[in-house]
């Protein structure tokens, strides 16, 4: 794997209070038009009354290490991005909205823009080659949002993962998904 | 007991603009995709028989291939969301995409099955050849007719070989229709690799329906026969389709339950695919082996109707089930 970066998103479920900032914030970042979005917030309760709980979740695409939406482009559209093994990219010059890709994606994070193209998260790739966090994770309020390199094993992401419980969204489906979620 | 709820809009309903996926015009380019591959295996296959009683299946058919098969395209075409960039397909290779096979598969169809009808026109289609012929004349100082004289009998010359690849070919193309949507793990009600072979017989079961429509006398007394043991295995392919599904694990028996238990889709799939489309068309045969007179048209069309109606069911029902999974976060 040779020096590639792999980026990952750590979210705390303990934090996070279901704001909704990171949607408005990505939302607003990536210009995303009205009825699509590239980033939602699930509320799952578990249990039975009164014995509940409740966990919030950030959710957004993946970012496989193994994306069913990469193997499915028929074009080289959906790819890597070049400095890292799992950064997940569509190239509109390249897509022709035969959405394999979506129909592909088991988290359904995957949308046609009006013009056309299939989009979806960046981790808001031109902010982080300017040194910046992604928008969802500026402007939490709570703080639940990591972001950071796994193939640093001293980045907060990697530090995170080794001193909490987490879990990944439907690891069944064998996509090794970058988006952990501290429990 | 666990209940989702979405918090902030995500989608209103996965049918909505930019979150549609596949509609019916994916279900008709299968189908369509379908129809062609069984039509170029039949007319290639009774070309190498070279049999006197065939001569629909052998000559006549082979025209409605490419024709069917520009159809499908037509209706993939229509379904990109991103048609500008509709060229890309062919700029590259994906090993992976069983979407990029299939469309240079569609490439592969075009020139076999045109060189396989340029090979029988003369016989099929007399007067398509004369006027091909007629018309080609006067351009480019005759240099077309020339290349057009070629190609007929370098054809000619070559049935049985075109007719050889023909049926390769022709089996990719059905086998890819249903491997398209067999390879979306994220899709439980199409991830089983038996609708590669449930695709490709009901495809040549549409293809042998379709030449019925044409023929009569004994070359529709042997198609007849053909058709109904290909119906057999279909029943006997979606029986397995069912037992994998069935017994491969919650998320596929849950996904494939929409076809028993389905408002919408249940009804549609045991009348449209199992009834009318299976069932009823073995019936019409046996009855008109038995001497007792039904209308002709009436076995073929409902086994064509059957193919599409069974396209339909898949191609809506894994969105249909992507749809309530949404409804109940929402």
């Amino acid at each position: 794997m040779d020096n590639k970066i792999k980026y990952a998103m750590v979210i705390d479920t303990k934090l996070c209070v279901g704001c909704g900032a990171c949607v408005v914030a990505c939302k607003t970042e990536n210009e995303v038009p009205e009825g699509r979005s590239r980033v939602w917030v699930v509320e799952e309760v578990s249990g039975v009354y009164p014995k509940l709980s409740m966990e919030i979740r950030s959710e957004r695409c993946n970012h496989c290490t193994n994306a069913p939406c990469v193997s499915a482009c028929p074009t080289g559209a959906s790819h890597y991005h070049k400095s890292s093994e799992n950064l997940v990219l569509v190239d509109s010059k390249k897509c022709t909205g035969c959405k394999a890709c979506m129909a592909a994606c088991p988290y359904d994070a995957r949308f046609t823009m009006p013009e056309g193209y299939v989009t979806k998260c960046t981790f808001c790739l031109h902010r982080i080659e300017k040194g910046e966090n992604p928008a969802c994770m500026s402007v939490c309020p709570a703080r639940a949002i990591h972001f950071g390199d796994l193939n640093d094993s001293n980045s907060e992401v990697s530090v995170l993962l080794k001193s909490r419980k987490f879990k990944v969204l439907q690891p069944e489906a064998g996509t090794q998904p970058n988006v952990y979620y501290l429990v | 007991m666990n209940e989702s709820v979405f918090v902030t809009q995500k989608m209103t309903s996965s049918f909505a603009d930019g979150w549609h996926i596949w509609g019916w015009e994916v279900s008709l380019y299968l189908f369509l995709g379908g129809l062609t591959a069984g039509i170029l295996i039949l007319s290639a296959m009774s070309l190498l028989k070279k049999k006197e009683e065939l001569p629909v299946s052998s000559k006549l058919a082979i025209l409605w291939a490419p024709i069917f098969l520009s159809l499908g395209m037509f209706f993939l075409f229509l379904d990109l969301t991103n048609k500008i960039n509709v060229l890309r397909f062919y700029m590259t290779f994906h090993v992976t995409s069983v979407m990029s096979w299939g469309s240079w598969i569609l490439l592969v169809i075009y020139p076999v099955s045109i060189l396989l009808l340029l090979s029988v026109m003369q016989e099929g289609y007399p007067g398509i050849y004369k006027f091909i012929r007629k018309n080609l004349e006067p351009l480019v100082h005759g240099k077309l007719l020339k290349v057009f004289d070629l190609l007929v009998d370098f054809s000619i010359k070559k049935r049985d070989a075109i007719a050889k690849i023909a049926i390769p070919s022709g089996i990719a193309l059905g086998i890819y229709t249903g491997i398209l949507l067999s390879a979306f793990n994220a899709r439980p009600l199409w991830n089983s690799a038996i609708l590669g072979p449930l695709f490709l017989v009901s495809g040549i079961s549409t293809g042998t329906a379709f030449v019925l429509l044409l023929s009569s006398g004994k070359e529709r007394k042997l198609l007849l026969s053909v058709d109904s043991k290909l119906i057999l295995t279909e029943i006997f392919i979606l029986f397995l389709f069912f037992i994998g599904q069935i017994t491969g694990g919650a998320q596929r028996r849950d996904a494939v339950m929409i076809l028993f238990k389905g408002d919408i889709l249940a009804p549609i799939f045991w009348i449209f695919v199992v009834f009318t489309g299976l069932l009823l068309p073995l019936i019409l045969e046996w009855l008109e082996e038995r001497g007792i007179e039904v209308p002709q048209k009436l076995q073929p069309l409902f086994v064509l109707a059957g193919g599409l109606a069974l396209r339909i069911v898949l191609v809506e029902g894994a969105f249909i089930l992507r749809e309530l999974s949404t409804k109940a976060l929402l």
